[in-house]
């Protein structure tokens, strides 16, 4: 039931903010988004008070929905779940908190999508029933086309429209796949457990991964189904990057782990190695590129793809290592790019700029925003103590685990991330002004709740994994357990 | 044993505020900086003289057999993994401790005196404390993950604290490049922690070196385990290939190259290695490989110190060429003969660092020796003390290096003659260039400015107290390791006994011993006289610029091309694969095929209206010859 109210809300605050006009929206927005956090941690302290019985799914609603086909509106919470809501609702105030201060046309609209696009996201996350799943997984997608399309850049039709196709290309093959699940399962329905239990003959799987595989390779996205996303998080409007970025691309990940894994166990077995050495791979050449890069959007987009490399190829080794850390680094990662868009953002709306060669000196204007900024920075580097260093520790083990060689391909990444992290910081930060007359205030009251918010995050999670590995414990062995038959 | 028990139970609090107080210290200054101003240099040496009190009182109240540990909290957990945030105090730690907050405390003070006047004081002992923290961590852990926490933190500060003045990018990029090699080197250590889990399972140093026995000598895995954890220590210890980000970081304020860039940092691979010496004695290759490394390293260092004019690039090339002396002694076993030089070079090494800051805060800034001269007059303290840490590197009877450098030599000597060669060859060379730098920096006529004369002055007593009390330790430093010709005990070897055993290795004949440091130490002698004679007496100078310098010298000179050679071989390569990417791949090849499903998705569409004509007649037909075919495919089937 408790679901239930986490998916609703939001919906309602889309509705109702549409009502709305001017500064109130935002106001508005943010209290919903505050409540929905509120809950969620309500939700949170309850589940961890129950953490042994983890399946079936916790705070469910089931309601027969259409019968035929046979799909049932059917959403809980099990420990993977848990994480990636909280991972949205606690995103969510501080993406759009850091949106105060700001102008935005149409407020009312914008938000109101924004909250919306919460629901969507929510709904993926808390979906047991593969078609409600899939209806939530297109839903996303239209407020986010809104967002990009009206409020972006210059170039922001074309590349939102490649953006749109490109993934609604991946969602076709997906749907395919489901309607082939949906026939060969003997009790012809969508139910998650159901199609966990009666996995479709082998022969069927090795072409079924790929259906799968390419939408969700799309989402996330692996090398070289990457090309929509720079473009997109460049042109898009800073708060959508973050949505995009922190929350959504995580739909691809997690559903690796819900609908790939325990469902397509032996097309993943056949498989799983082309796809980790095509992460890998990944890896070092989004890495590799992004040394080079001179737009700070651009250079974030790209290390954001190595970053979700990593992931993907932990979530394929299918260990305990590689799937726990693939959820505290999903909520890392999600944290930290936010903390990056955000100072990117910052340094855009002072400079009119996001050229990496074209400013600098700007810690000695504004020393307060150059040492927070300095904290993302390290967290993306995963530095110990912070909490992207927990994540990509697990995953590379989980990596070497599955082979030594991929560890070391994947580890370059702790390298690399310097190399371009650090040039960027160097450039922009420090040193001198290379701009003529810049002015440079220090933090608005806005920004700097939302940037001591990420700094507290970034140590509270580097040092209490914990929080989050205690969470998902259960439900990962439950996969792990699912995709290692036969 | 209920007593020993007790005992612990009363210093766990002790040990628990070490690593506190420094983060404690780090918050405050670095939160009211602003409304501390100066208070904040005093702030921040209380805390790191507490720590250093708990250390001694720890010290004092432990023995040689003492080892406990102190656990702080639960900190990652996952399948049959479980790394505790935890401490280890046992000799080995107490020793690192006491150095480590020993010298800091006296770099704090000194710094109070030698950043007064700098805008960036409270950010200053922020960073410093904060190392200082790190520093702590690493030599505290009880297991690799904990010494990792601190081994990457200290590479952070090193990063912040390189780059202090950030205003110049040359600093910038000096900051960068020691980060990035250190992480290179981070890599390693971090795969090398990856086999430890797989052979194993665990990190905890008791586990692993209590299972560790079970493996056989030379066992291809635990080869591969040591080399990894190797290369982790070049890179912070700046050894062949991974050492020349340490010559950079002396862009950095004068105390930090003190502190961090030669008494203790550096040392952390050092520390790793000892750490881990049941591994290392299990891998007589790997320990081949440091000892080949080692010897090279100090040798190719050693002799770029003797044509560098910088006088922190001439302490820095030093201190690369020392570390290279502790990885021979790590190499042929002598793990306590490391750990004794790591002493007695924290000493010294720091004592001279802080001198050349003395000179070069006297001096305005200026850090070429060829403008100096002379300072002795106007310098005593920090002359009579620069005197006594050059007496000490060089190796001259009683002083600290004295001892320790003599029982590295002989430790090599029973492994291989060569090596032993070698080495005796680079400690010549060391007391060249020492006494190259004094000479030109304190005797002699002046040869800098009208203005710098008139400037020059002896620093003040925060500054001078601590070079005094570390002249004091690097000449009696060195008898906490006496050598059995003396008849004496080696207090250091004992008292780090029971963390690192004796090997049963044979020991050099008295007779060797005699005859080796009679000959050190007339060649030494012989040396101070002929580096006097051919700068002071007869007044020659080192070479204004590299034209008039001979092939070799200009080699030297230019430290090899050694950067030069990354560049053309690493950094340009890798931008060059990164525009390739990104236009030909991304760009070209990826978007054109995007691009062509896409041409193919509009063709298709375009096909496709041409069926929709708009005519009822035509779809009625479509439909039943559909209809008709559907049933047809009925039937068959």
């Amino acid at each position: 039931m408790l679901t239930l109210v986490l998916l609703i809300l939001p919906l309602i605050a889309s509705l109702v903010l549409l009502a709305t006009r001017g500064n109130a929206s935002r106001s508005l927005a943010l209290l919903f988004s505050l409540v929905q956090l509120g809950i969620t941690l309500y939700v949170w302290n309850e589940f961890r008070n129950t953490l042994a019985i983890d399946l079936p799914a916790k705070f469910g609603f089931v309601k027969e929905w259409i019968s035929r086909p046979n799909i049932s509106f059917n959403i809980g919470l099990d420990g993977i779940s848990m994480v990636m809501v909280i991972l949205t609702n606690l995103l969510l105030p501080l993406i759009i908190l850091s949106g105060f201060n700001r102008t935005i046309d149409r407020p009312h609209i914008f938000y109101s999508l924004m909250m919306l696009m919460q629901s969507a996201l929510i709904g993926v996350f808390v979906s047991f029933d593969g078609l409600l799943y899939y209806i939530f997984w297109e839903l996303a997608l239209i407020p986010i086309y809104f967002i990009a399309f009206n409020w972006g850049g210059v170039n922001r039709k074309s590349v939102t429209l490649k953006f749109f196709i490109y993934t609604l290309a991946g969602s076709l093959l997906m749907l395919f796949g489901f309607i082939f699940l949906y026939w060969s399962n003997p009790l012809h329905n969508f139910n998650w457990n159901d199609l966990v239990n009666n996995h479709t003959c082998g022969c069927n799987q090795t072409w079924l991964f790929w259906l799968f595989f390419a939408a969700f390779a799309i989402k996330i996205p692996i090398v070289p189904f990457h090309t929509w996303q720079p473009d997109t998080y460049k042109e898009a409007p800073t708060q959508g990057t973050m949505l995009l970025s922190g929350i959504m691309l995580k739909m691809g990940l997690y559903s690796l782990i819900r609908w790939l894994l325990p469902i397509i166990p032996s097309g993943v077995m056949e498989w799983n190695s082309l796809a980790i050495a095509l992460c890998a791979a990944g890896i070092v050449y989004a890495s590799i590129i992004a040394i080079m890069q001179q737009d700070m959007k651009k250079l974030f987009a790209y290390s954001s793809i190595a970053h979700v490399g990593l992931i993907a190829a932990g979530i394929f080794a299918i260990n305990v290592q590689g799937l726990q850390g693939s959820m505290v680094q999903m909520l890392a990662h999600g944290i930290n790019v936010v903390g990056l868009f955000f100072c990117a953002d910052i340094i855009f709306h002072r400079t009119q700029s996001n050229h990496v060669e074209g400013i600098g000196g700007i810690r000695l204007v504004a020393p307060q925003f150059a040492t927070y900024f300095m904290i993302v920075v390290l967290a993306s580097v995963a530095l110990p103590l912070t909490n992207g260093f927990v994540g990509e520790f697990m995953l590379l083990y989980g990596l070497y685990e599955y082979n030594h060689w991929l560890a070391v391909t994947g580890g370059l990444t702790i390298i690399l991330g310097a190399v371009y992290m650090l040039r960027m910081y160097q450039k922009v930060i420090l040193g001198e002004s290379v701009m003529e007359n810049m002015s440079f205030p220090d933090l608005l009251w806005n920004e700097k709740v939302v940037l001591i918010s990420i700094a507290v995050l970034i140590f509270f999670f580097g040092l209490y994994p914990k929080a989050i590995l205690e969470l998902s414990e259960p439900a990962v062995n439950f996969i792990i357990e699912k995709s290692l038959i036969k | 044993m209920t007593e020993n028990i007790l005992n612990e139970m009363n210093l766990i609090k002790p040990a628990m505020l070490i690593p506190l107080l420094p983060l404690l210290g780090f918050f405050i200054t670095s939160l009211f900086g602003k409304q501390l101003k100066h208070a904040s240099g005093w702030i921040a040496s209380l805390a790191i003289l507490v720590p250093f009190i708990c250390s001694a009182y720890i010290f004092m109240n432990t023995d040689a057999a003492t080892s406990f540990e102190v656990p702080i909290f639960d900190w990652i957990a996952f399948g049959k993994f479980s790394i505790p945030f935890a401490f280890l105090i046992d000799p080995l730690s107490i020793l690192m401790l006491l150095v480590v907050t020993g010298i800091g405390f006296l770099i704090h003070i000194y710094s109070i005196g030698y950043m007064h006047h700098d805008e960036g004081f409270s950010r200053f002992f922020s960073y410093l404390n904060l190392f200082v923290f790190f520093m702590l961590l690493l030599v505290m852990g009880n297991n690799y993950l904990v010494m990792f926490i601190g081994w990457e933190g200290v590479g952070l500060c090193s990063y912040l604290l390189i780059g202090f003045w950030f205003k110049n990018q040359s600093y910038n990029d000096a900051a960068k490049k020691a980060f990035i090699m250190n992480r290179i080197g981070d890599l390693g250590f971090l795969l090398g922690m990856f086999f430890l889990m797989m052979m194993f399972g665990s990190l905890e140093y008791k586990t692993i070196f209590s299972k560790a026995s079970e493996i056989p000598v030379g066992a291809g895995l635990i080869v591969i385990t040591t080399l990894l954890l190797f290369v982790g220590a070049m890179g912070k210890s700046a050894q062949i290939p991974l050492y020349t980000w340490l010559p950079d970081a002396m862009a950095g304020p004068t105390p930090v190259s003190a502190l961090i860039h030669a008494a203790t940092m550096v040392t952390a691979g050092i520390y790793l290695i000892t750490r881990s010496h049941v591994l290392f004695a299990l891998a007589p290759f790997t320990s081949d490989i440091i000892l080949i490394v080692g010897v090279a390293t100090a040798l190719f260092a050693s002799i770029i110190g003797l044509k560098q004019n910088d006088i922190k690039k001439v302490l820095a090339y030093s201190t690369v060429s020392q570390l290279g002396f502790m990885f021979a002694a790590l190499g042929v076993g002598a793990y306590k003969t490391a750990m004794f030089h790591v002493l007695t070079h924290a000493f010294f090494k720091a004592l001279l660092f802080l001198g050349s800051g003395s000179v070069i805060h006297a001096m305005g800034g200026e850090q070429d020796i060829r403008k100096m001269g002379g300072l002795r007059k106007a310098l005593p303290i920090t002359n009579f003390t620069f005197l006594i840490g050059t007496l000490a590197i060089s190796g001259v009877p009683l002083f600290a290096g004295f001892f320790s450098k003599d029982e590295i030599l002989a430790n090599v000597f029973v492994h291989s003659n060569l090596f032993f060669a070698v080495l005796v060859l680079t400690s010549i060379i060391t007391s060249i260039y020492m006494f190259r730098v004094y000479f030109l920096t304190f005797s002699g006529e002046f040869r800098g400015t009208d203005e710098q004369k008139h400037h020059l002055h002896e620093s003040p007593a925060t500054i001078t107290i601590p070079l005094i009390i570390l002249a004091v330790l690097s000449t009696v430093g060195g008898f906490l390791g006496l050598p059995s010709v003396f008849h004496a005990t080696h207090k250091l070897n004992a008292y780090l006994g029971n963390v690192v055993p004796s090997l049963s290795e044979h020991e050099v004949s008295h007779n060797f011993e005699y005859i080796l440091m009679g000959s050190l130490t007339a060649i030494v002698f012989i040396i101070i006289f002929a580096v006097f004679n051919y700068f002071i007496s007869k007044k020659n100078m080192p070479e204004a610029n590299e034209e008039v310098m001979n092939p070799v010298g200009r080699f030297i000179y230019n430290k090899y091309y050694v950067d030069e050679f990354y560049n053309a071989v690493f950094v340009r390569p890798v931008m060059l694969l990164s525009d390739i990417f990104l236009v030909l791949i991304d760009k070209l090849i990826i978007d054109l095929f995007v691009n062509a499903l896409a041409w193919l998705a509009i063709s298709l569409g375009k096909g496709a209206r041409l069926i929709q004509t708009g005519n009822t007649g035509f779809y009625v037909f479509a439909m039943v010859i559909s209809m008709i075919v559907l049933l047809a495919l009925q039937f068959i089937i």
